[in-house]
């Protein structure tokens, strides 16, 4: 079968791992075969958090520079710095809700323009998403549920060999059961939020 | 019941490859099993630890890889399976033991992983511990995938059972924190009793004994090649004139370059897991089916150099590359291009790579480095020192922990970092060779696990020097592990002592202790003053609970702060403590209620007393 590549994005505490979990039980449920690959060194200390997911045969758990077929941000200037990842093929989906880095608080760097990080992406991939997923995840009744709200997204594009019937069933089999009927709601607000861009 | 311990043989689990190894080890009967953390070993035993609450087999962790290696050496040499696990470094804490025991041997199963990590995406160095089988005279064995790891766990303790020798399991970070789906095999329940036989003649190396014994561990080390040249670990996928040797995640990319490249029917992969002693037998026949040979292995040229040499003795011409300025470096991690990449070039096949966006348009974006958590106790301690010692010409040597990130600005406290435990042993030496105000920081278990001998060397020497003991009640950095200092009752554990760390550094004869309470931060100050005014050696004793671990535990009381009107923009609070939880809005700043937990070491720093208690925060 063919290979898809995906690459997900986010701060320590968004929820990445999670949301990658869910992606890989689906797989499994769905007999598809996968691999993924994660950096959590120091998550849980605000830094960076990267996943590689590989959908397909292959052998590789790890995804080059150019790659990646979607990549999914969680955070809007995780997403453009990611961009190595992505080829003028790419569907890129973000969260535009910055979590700007301290940093930034502390006069070591400059937090990218929205406007101007939107266009750059655009010109350099194929498709770009981009939505307010910590409102939706407000409206889902779970201002962490960010993660499941892409996951939404994401499957509404098509491009993952998912459905989003088998994420809500990996949701409702591997997930803690108090977050189960948040997390659902946050996927299909995820969902529609995706068809309307 | 912890997911490692299904009995179901046949289902299948996505796995971590640390779970996977978890499992594998369980699956094969692991009766002992110890380690000191450290990433990226570090889910191994923490899931060895869970399961063994409600399995029949004995976890520990150790105060140090070298006391987790012994533990597992006596153990296994009692007759029961054994695995050590540790991340590379670590293997460097352990070697003592660890050369010797290669003499000694083992009669229960003995498995040693080292978690290597090529990038250094959480480690000091990339040292490639391959050697280590080799330096050792031992059997090494490194998987290729998540599957093949929990597998190959069963097969070292066979394998180290038939040898009677102690077998090493290479991962590197990609294997340990990748997932996969894996198949559960049956669990063989463990023998936990094991029974000492006296055997002084093979058990006591002195050089009487030893010199037999080498001579029996180099049998054994050729009685290992001749396993590895049939095992099933070392295998040929393939067929073609063109050959390609690797190991680990290597063999992955590999696969799918050739695939890519549609090479499979030209070129051939040895596949190599076996890899110490490296099957000369099996390799010198595959060079002779090929015309020129690739070598993809990431760290050190270790099967380079030995397979070149396997050429020589043969007399064959062929072409054997691998580590090269053009083909493979001996830093870092692959990826799947650069191994398509340099198999087309070295094979002369076209390959466009994948293209890369053009990046040149693109702002530069703020790092974004890992940060001390909101309302940790280290960014207090670090301010309360550097407010203290204002005025010195200090030195501050630290250790390995998250207060190593203490280094970043704007706290800038680290100067010198080496190793588990040097920050004590270091600092005798800036003592002896410097007239600097020497000032150390070490956490409560890297003191327990290496900087105690530091501070008796100090004491003993009489050095001039202050060693902060950063006491945060847990092992934080690599996931709030127990260490000997930790009340393990606030975890539901019982049987276990707790050691002082004061009633230890007191019994060491250290002249001047001083202990604080770093969120009460006027009167730290003070203590901290007196304590570096001190000739000679002196102690403080930061206590204050890991945060993060405050909150696992449920004993973590937010009380969010704010600033108030009275701000007059001073900011003294974001620009000396920088804490996540500060965020800067229109050159004001702000709080961030739901980051911060109450802390008030900036409430007491701020000029104004403008920082307060958010009132009916919920």
């Amino acid at each position: 079968m063919d290979v898809t590549r995906l690459i997900i994005v986010a701060v320590g505490g968004q929820g990445n791992l999670l949301s990658s979990r869910v992606l890989g039980e689906a797989a499994l449920l769905a007999g598809i075969p996968v691999r993924m690959s994660e950096i959590h060194g120091m998550a849980q200390r605000g830094g960076v958090v990267e996943s590689a997911i590989v959908f397909g045969d292959a052998e590789s758990s790890i995804i080059s520079d150019g790659c990646a077929d979607v990549l999914v941000g969680f955070e809007p200037s995780e997403t453009l710095r990611a961009v190595n990842k992505c080829s003028k093929d790419t569907v890129v989906i973000t969260n535009m809700t910055p979590l700007p880095p301290f940093t930034v608080a502390i006069g070591r760097g400059v937090y990218p323009d929205l406007d101007q990080l939107q266009t750059l992406v655009k010109q350099k991939t194929a498709r770009l998403i981009a939505f307010d997923a910590a409102a939706l995840a407000k409206e889902a009744g779970n201002v962490l549920s960010v993660n499941m709200v892409l996951l939404g997204a994401l499957i509404q594009t098509g491009i993952l060999p998912l459905t989003a019937e088998q994420i809500k069933e990996a949701i409702r089999t591997k997930t803690k059961k108090a977050f189960v009927e948040t997390n659902i709601k946050a996927v299909d607000l995820g969902i529609a939020a995706a068809a309307q861009s | 019941m912890h997911k490692l311990l299904t009995n179901q043989p046949g289902e299948k689990m996505l796995l971590l490859g640390n779970e996977a190894i978890a499992r594998g080890a369980f699956e094969a009967g692991v009766a002992v099993a110890s380690t000191y953390p450290g990433t990226p070993s570090s889910e191994i035993s923490l899931n060895l630890f869970q399961m063994s609450h409600e399995s029949d087999f004995y976890f520990e962790y150790s105060t140090n890889e070298k006391v987790s290696l012994e533990v597992a050496a006596a153990a296994a040499n009692s007759g029961v399976r054994s695995f050590c696990m540790m991340k590379h470094v670590g293997m460097n804490v352990a070697a003592d033991a660890f050369m010797t025991l290669a003499y000694l041997g083992v009669k229960g199963g003995m498995v040693i992983l080292s978690a290597d990590d090529p990038f250094m995406f959480s480690s000091q160095n990339e040292q490639d511990n391959r050697y280590y089988g080799k330096f050792a005279g031992l059997p090494l064995v490194e998987p290729s995938s998540v599957a093949e790891a929990k597998e190959m766990v069963k097969y070292a303790f066979e394998l180290s059972e038939k040898l009677q020798e102690p077998v090493i399991f290479r991962t590197t970070t990609r294997i340990n924190h990748s997932n996969g789906i894996v198949e559960l095999g049956p669990i063989t329940p463990p023998q936990t009793q094991g029974y000492f036989k006296k055997d002084p003649m093979n058990l006591v190396p002195v050089p009487a004994v030893a010199r037999n014994l080498h001579v029996k561990l180099l049998k054994n080390l050729k009685l290992a090649e001749e396993i590895a040249a049939q095992s099933e670990y070392n295998f040929i996928d393939g067929d073609g004139e063109l050959g390609i040797i690797c190991n680990g995640v290597s063999y992955g990319y590999a696969k799918d370059a050739l695939k890519e490249l549609k090479l499979e029917n030209k070129a051939k992969i040895l596949r190599i897991g076996f890899s110490n002693p490296l099957p000369a037998s099996l390799i010198k026949d595959f060079l002779k089916g090929c015309t020129k040979v690739l070598i993809i292995e990431e760290g050190e040229p270790f099967m380079e150099e030995a397979v070149k040499s396997f050429a020589f003795e043969e007399k064959l011409g062929l072409t054997i590359k691998g580590k090269d300025e053009t083909l493979f470096s001996r830093l870092y991690e692959f990826d799947p291009v650069m191994v398509t990449k340099n198999i087309a070039s070295f094979l002369d096949v076209a390959y466009t790579p994948p293209e890369v966006p053009d990046l040149s348009d693109v702002p530069e974006i703020p790092q974004r480095p890992p940060n001390l958590c909101a309302g940790c106790s280290h960014r207090a301690t670090f301010y309360i020192v550097k407010q203290a010692a204002k005025g010195m010409d200090t030195i501050y040597p630290t250790d390995i922990g998250c207060y190593t990130l203490g280094f970043l600005p704007p706290l800038s406290m680290g100067d010198f970092l080496v190793c588990m435990g040097a920050s004590a042993g270091a600092s005798c030496g800036f003592s002896a060779a410097t007239d600097q105000k020497v000032i150390a920081f070490i956490g409560d278990s890297t003191f327990f696990h290496s900087g105690i001998a530091g501070l008796v060397n100090a004491v003993f020497n009489n050095h001039n020097l202050t060693l902060v003991i950063l006491d945060n009640g847990t092992t934080a950095m690599t996931g709030h592990q127990p260490n000997p200092g930790v009340e393990m009752e606030k975890l539901g554990l019982e049987g276990y002592n707790r050691i002082s760390i004061k009633a230890v550094v007191e019994a060491l004869g250290v002249p001047k202790i001083t202990v604080i309470k770093p969120f009460k931060v006027r009167k730290s100050i003070k203590a901290v003053k007196e304590a570096l005014d001190f000739k000679g050696v002196s102690v403080i004793i930061s206590e204050e609970i890991c945060t993060l671990y405050a909150k696992g535990l449920k004993t973590l009381k937010v009380r969010p702060f704010h600033i108030t009107d009275k701000c007059k923009n001073h900011k003294n609070c974001i620009n000396e403590l920088a804490c996540p939880a500060f965020i800067l809005e229109n050159d004001r700043v702000r709080i961030d209620p739901d980051l911060c937990v109450g802390c008030a070491v900036c409430a007491q720093i701020c000029p104004e007393n403008a920082i307060l208690p958010l009132k009916n925060h919920e």
